[in-house]
């Protein structure tokens, strides 16, 4: 088996403020086809700017080898396997990247009148159809940016309902096994947040949810599969106690990818939930974003849905601005639109069956990877796994090396790390989603490369805890950047 | 692998779900389709669009000509397909081009600190309302009727649930610019935050300092906004105020119907706590090399959970990147040029124009035209400006034109011919 | 390694009393529970606590603890020099990193907390 990687041969590079020269220049503009203006006169004289100091000066060819220098010292999914649990890191279709820039699309503004807005109008209806489908619920808002923007949306929601019914209620019960999104949320949305501990097998605890229940608890965030990976087996009861108390299901769809075509959340009493199209739908994770969350939802909260609506009026769709009961927006105009079209892009590559597929070998990658490490690493709930496992470090603890040496250690193999010490309920958390992009050819050098670094657990400790070896840095210093934060260039 | 897996079939991996959450039919999505196939789907979407059209609509979403060094960074794999910068050591291509970002902000804006990127401009109002509530104590928030009508929205939102009041003050009849009167007049010991946008959104340039002033002198902190960034290589930067939020779109995103975009929060040292959203900082590594890190992340859910300076997560890194080479390909002198050319060229157009307000403008004016116009516009393949009616009744009678360095003389002249 | 004259809380905070003007910091427990200690916020000065609430918080890189107030009073004091040394709370936690000074309002709150003696015992067990 040739070795995935070998140590890093990168590019060194400056900051591109070091780079700059006075007068350098990578841009031209064409001559003005009207008289120049007096700035100081047009603009008062205040208000004008000397220049923008520090601002970079470069050539163009400096300014192309800048970023790609820089560019060689990432890892990116076109280099291989990120194992990062409940991230979905799936391949990125180049086709997306491609269609996103369809002109006609691309330049869209969105006050165009809607005459002349049709098709990206239509692309938005067919992706809000398509994700109703998937999910099982009555309708979709695609405005929301981001998963943690539609957990907002989502709570919001569930908020208008409450309130329309005479009491908005207190507080929104979450797992200990949750995402941080989900708590940080239900604050901004005026709730308080009340923990519920997990069954033992890692599952929400049917029997203190009946307890918890009272008439202050507004909805249940559930993330399903969990945060384990592992079904929520007891959802339909779950769903049924919340709905009998007059409290309703709110679903983080972060994990949709061992669901798409085996199982609806609409079928299994969710109310509301929101996607994350830079996860499951494959948009690009782009170093950090951007991303989109659309929320679906059950007929009873179409009403309270963002403003504006699609809808068709004739043989044309429109927006519909006349929504009463709308919680307003939650942001500018209809949402990330490209974002949009690269998940419809791959909706439609894969088509029903397609989608199906993937589910099916996610889950299937997961499983193996899930067998064949058992004997090695600890795992701390025995159900059966869909698309992500956990592992626990406690065998490796007690050589002293934890989780995230692991994970450094697992980078000098040609990997990026396994989400670290997440979810919190477990001790020393690895958590690893392999997704249906890996073939069995990476899933063994996957798994070689971990049962390879526990071997050295045992025979070299301190190996795995000084990792990594073969990168451009070694380990960063952290606490210093928190205790004296340096957040910009300065000149000398 | 099934037999490593303990399956005899792929199906039984599932078995283990109960039997009534089981979806039993196929999804009701049509098979998939070839490559070719999706490119015709959106290119014939993209002809059900305004293909070709010159338009002169601004309001919030710019068109500039996006260099094409952008495209070819952003495509590079590292980039696109990437994560969140978290394990440091192989991730120093994203973290230092948004420390490199972190300080274009920051020069841009005369603030100390400018965060990762927020969803949009929109987004980062309320965020950046919140931050005032935070570091005052206070409640109220005061915001410019003049800011843009669907950021007001989007602050009201939010602020619903937060014990977050808002009120809104007015601008001045004629020059278009603040009443500062009635900004006077609202602001109290209660005001947590004074929140204005320059240009404003009838493109009139505003007078922060004066805004400034009044806010401070009741405890509150001072917002100012912007939504065409590039006013800011011709424009005073507001030193005055405490915290700069905006819009990124102008440099270098495609407008895209609506997003994805990418907003900025910058401020002053002594709020650096408060800001919400992803920061990079500078620190070695165990050699000594200069390296870079995501830093204060103890502001952020991830670890604060409810107690967060926000729920953010996801950033908008890619389109931070796009706006990053932008600043960098026009550089210092590009920028002040770029904007000198859009000076000129609204100001062409606006001499042509029965204009509705005194204030000095930008790239941006509302002009007195009926709506109806329009329609001869669109006839010729123009689009028009925005008819102002749906956002202030008022102002029914006007419509807010832009002009950029793409907007081309002729079409000023038809639009001044068919609009006067 | 932890002072007799000090009384202990079971979320590791520390309070030295002399009179009605007591001290209140963190242990060595918790310190090195923490890890590095990057940053710590602290009450302003003429605020009231209560005890059993939390006063103020300690960042390390990776995460946050709350601090709980051993004892009701007025905070009288606080300790400038970790806003620019937090480093301080790793290396003396007992003695130069003090985090606030407190008036006691109800000094009979004293004789609820642990012992050095008892306090060894716990984090013994605690393990």
């Amino acid at each position: 088996m040739i070795k995935k990687v070998t140590p890093h041969l990168s590019q060194n590079e400056a900051l591109i403020f070091e780079r700059s020269s006075p007068g350098k220049k990578a841009y031209q503009l064409p001559e003005l086809d009207v008289p120049p203006v007096d700035a100081a006169e047009a603009l008062g004289a205040g208000n004008v700017r000397r220049e923008i100091e520090g601002f970079p000066e470069v050539s163009e060819v400096e300014a192309i080898r800048h970023f790609t220098r820089l560019s060689t010292w990432n890892y990116a999914i076109d280099y291989g396997m990120y194992p990062l649990g409940s991230c979905t890191m799936k391949y990125n279709p180049r086709i997306n990247e491609l269609v996103a820039r369809t002109e006609g699309l691309a330049w869209a503004h969105p006050y165009q009148p809607e005459a002349l807005a049709q098709g990206c109008m239509e692309v938005m209806a067919r992706l809000e159809a398509a994700l109703a489908e998937i999910t099982g619920m009555d309708a979709v808002t695609l405005q929301p940016a981001a998963g943690a923007h539609g957990e907002l949306t989502g709570i919001l929601l569930i908020r208008a309902l409450l309130e329309k019914r005479g009491n908005a209620r207190k507080k929104i019960l979450i797992p200990d096994s949750a995402h941080g999104t989900n708590p940080a949320t239900a604050a901004i949305a005026g709730y308080a947040v009340e923990n519920i501990k997990s069954s033992e097998t890692g599952g929400v605890d049917v029997c203190a949810l009946e307890q918890l229940v009272d008439k202050d608890v507004a909805a249940l965030m559930v993330t399903n599969p969990n945060t384990l990976g592992v079904f929520e087996n007891n959802i339909v009861a779950v769903s049924e106690i919340l709905h009998r108390k007059g409290a309703l299901l709110y679903m983080d769809g972060a994990n949709m990818n061992a669901l798409v075509g085996i199982a609806r959340p609409g079928d299994f009493g969710v109310d509301v939930m929101h996607l994350n199209l830079h996860k499951t739908f494959s948009t690009p994770h782009g170093g950090g974003g951007p991303g989109a969350g659309p929320v679906a939802v059950k007929k009873i909260l179409e009403p309270f849905l963002p403003t504006p609506r699609l809808k068709r009026s004739g043989k044309k769709w429109a927006f519909d601005y006349k929504r009463p009961r709308s919680i307003g927006r939650v942001k500018a105009f209809y949402g990330n639109f490209g974002v949009l079209v690269r998940a419809l892009a791959y909706i439609l590559a894969h088509g029903g069956p397609g989608l199906r597929n993937a589910t099916v070998d996610a889950v299937l990658n997961a499983v193996y990877i899930r067998k064949a490490l058992e004997p090695y690493f600890d795992l701390p709930y025995s159900s059966p796994n869909m698309h992500e496992v956990v592992f626990s470090d406690d065998r490796q603890a007690k050589a002293g090396v934890r989780t995230g040496d692991i994970a450094k250690r697992l980078i000098d193999y040609g990997f990026h790390p396994y989400t670290v010490s997440f979810p919190l309920i477990v001790h020393g958390a690895l958590m690893i989603e392999p997704t249906e992009t890996e073939g069995k050819l990476e899933l063994d050098q996957f798994i070689d490369a971990m049962m390879s670094i526990a071997k050295e657990v045992e025979t070299d400790p301190q190996l795995v805890k000084n990792a990594p070896y073969s990168t451009r840095t070694s380990r960063v210093d952290e606490t210093t950047a928190a205790r004296k934060p340096v957040l910009r260039w300065k000149p000398a | 692998m099934l037999d490593a897996c303990g399956a005899a079939n792929a199906e039984e991996l599932f078995a283990h779900l109960p039997e009534d959450v089981r979806l039993d039919r196929p999804l009701n999505l049509a098979p998939g389709i070839s490559e070719y196939e999706i490119v015709r789907y959106f290119r014939d979407r993209a002809d059900e669009c305004a293909n070709g059209y010159a338009s002169f609509l601004g309001a919030g979403v710019y068109n500039h000509f996006r260099p094409v060094l952008v495209d070819t960074v952003v495509s590079r794999g590292e980039f696109l397909t990437s994560y969140t910068p978290y394990q440091a050591e192989i991730s120093q291509g994203t973290l230092t081009t948004i420390f490199e970002f972190q300080t274009m902000i920051c020069q841009l804006t005369g603030m100390d600190v400018a965060n990762a990127s927020m969803y949009d401009g929109s987004t980062a109002v309320p965020e950046a309302a919140m931050m005032t509530v935070r570091a005052t104590g206070k409640g109220r928030v005061l915001v410019a009727r003049s800011v843009h009508p669907e950021y007001r929205q989007v602050l009201a939102t939010y602020s619903k649930y937060q014990g977050m009041p808002v009120a809104e003050f007015g601008y001045n009849a004629e020059s278009g610019a603040l009443d500062l009167e009635d900004l006077e007049r609202q602001i109290d010991d209660l005001t947590a935050a004074v929140i204005i946008q320059t240009p404003n959104f009838f493109g009139i340039v505003e007078s922060v300092k004066t805004a400034a002033e009044i806010a401070h002198r009741k405890g509150a902190l001072l917002v100012v906004l912007f939504t065409e960034a590039v006013s800011l290589g011709i424009l005073e930067p507001p030193a005055d105020a405490d915290i700069v939020a905006g819009e990124l779109q102008s440099f270098a995103i495609p407008p895209s119907y609506g997003g994805p975009y990418a907003g900025i929060i910058a401020t002053k040292e002594k709020l650096i706590r408060q800001v919400p959203g992803r920061l990079v900082g500078q620190t070695t590594d165990s050699r000594g090399n200069r390296a870079f890190c995501l830093t204060l992340a103890t502001r952020e859910q991830h670890i604060r959970r409810e107690k967060a300076t926000s729920n953010i997560c996801t950033n908008q890194a890619l389109i931070a990147l796009m706006a990053t080479v932008y600043m960098t390909v026009y550089g210092k002198q590009g920028l002040r040029e770029l904007a000198e050319q859009n000076l000129a060229k609204a100001h062409y157009l606006g001499s042509k124009l029965n204009r509705r307000f005194t204030g000095n403008y930008f790239n941006e004016l509302v002009a007195r035209a009926p709506e109806e116009k329009n329609k001869t516009l669109l006839k010729k393949k123009i689009v028009g400006g925005l008819p102002l009616g749906r956002f202030y009744p008022e102002l029914a009678d006007c419509q807010l034109l832009c002009a950029t360095e793409m907007t081309r003389r002729a079409d000023m002249d038809t639009v001044a011919e068919v609009l006067a | 390694m932890y002072p007799d004259n000090f009384r202990y809380t079971k979320e590791h905070e520390w309070v030295h009393a002399q009179g009605d003007a007591a001290s209140v910091g963190i242990t060595d427990h918790a310190q090195s529970e923490l890890g590095d200690i990057v940053y710590v916020d602290l009450p302003k000065i003429g605020s009231k606590v209560e005890a059993g609430k939390s006063l103020g918080s300690v960042e390390s890189v990776k995460a946050v603890s709350d601090i709980y107030s051993p004892v009701s009073g007025e905070v009288t004091g606080i300790n400038e020099t970790l806003a620019t040394a937090p480093e301080k709370l790793n290396t003396d936690p007992h003695g130069e990193a003090w985090l606030v000074k407190i008036k006691l309002s109800a000094p009979a709150e004293l004789d609820g907390l642990m012992t050095a003696a008892d306090y060894q015992t716990y984090i013994g067990a605690e393990k």
